[in-house]
């Protein structure tokens, strides 16, 4: 059996949408600043490549590499936070994306996992990851977000 | 996953519970869930299924186990339709002075 980890979400959405554009609006940085709260996004998008996130104003959030990468299908980050430090002495976290069609819309299952009991960054980040979902849902769906960027 | 089938799920003293319990601690499997509770398991099962068919849980096989996972996702979509981004702290202060008053009642 193996060992779970131990702080983990599972956060589910379902995207009146297709794979390939839910796809772009997942590894694009003009599409990734509309819905995550204006920040800046920085990876060539392929295995081994670094991933870097940037808050509005410039100053990194998270860091880490793309693990796993199968366009329309799945995307697997390697994911530190950056920018405070009882988060980043947690060490690595690992957020899987899956996306799924489903009749006329597309499931997306993102995983957001440390194999560390209690993490405080898995805490935050799992009040983070629902408003971007649906900031993404309602730019796909209608072609802008309910929370503006700040 | 329509609006009617969420609020449904959620008018039921018994699936708020399970939610609660999840929420205090996500990724629990039937049985961890089941402990403490006056249901059946089969009463659980059942509501747990209707928890999953409005999006508000999610599940993951690991090894043999299956484990729970508290889904806010659609919880989060009805909030924005209501309280504007503006509202958020100002209610988020009158909940926390309530909790504080009143205890963590449901």
């Amino acid at each position: 059996m193996t060992q779970k980890p131990a702080s983990q979400f599972v956060y589910v959405t379902y995207i009146r949408t297709t794979p390939q554009q839910l796809w772009s609006a997942l590894t694009s940085a003009e599409f990734i600043h509309q819905y995550w709260f204006g920040c800046n996004v920085e990876s060539e998008w392929r295995v081994g490549a670094s991933w870097k996130l940037c808050f509005a104003d410039g100053r990194p959030a998270d860091a880490g590499e793309i693990v796993e990468l199968e366009p329309e299908k799945k995307l697997v980050i390697r994911w530190r936070n950056e920018w405070k430090a009882e988060f980043k002495e947690e060490g690595w976290s690992l957020c899987t994306m899956e996306l799924e069609p489903v009749d006329t819309a597309v499931k997306l299952t993102v995983t957001h996992s440390m194999e560390r009991d209690n993490s405080k960054f898995i805490e935050a980040v799992s009040g983070g990851w629902p408003r971007i979902l649906s900031n993404l849902k309602t730019l796909l769906e209608t072609g802008v977000t309910l929370m503006p960027v700040k | 996953m329509n609006d009617d089938e969420l609020f449904r799920a959620l008018a039921d003293g018994n699936r708020r519970q399970l939610l609660d319990r999840l929420h205090a601690r996500n990724g629990q499997t039937l049985g961890e869930l089941c402990r403490g509770l006056k249901m059946t398991r089969q009463a659980v099962a059942k509501h747990l299924a209707i928890l999953h068919k409005a999006n508000l849980l999610s599940w993951k096989r690991d090894g043999r186990e299956k484990l729970h996972f508290i889904n806010p996702v659609p919880l989060n979509e009805i909030a924005e339709r209501w309280i504007r981004k503006f509202e958020q702290r100002r209610l988020s202060a009158l909940s926390a002075l309530k909790k504080h008053f009143e205890g963590d009642g449901r």
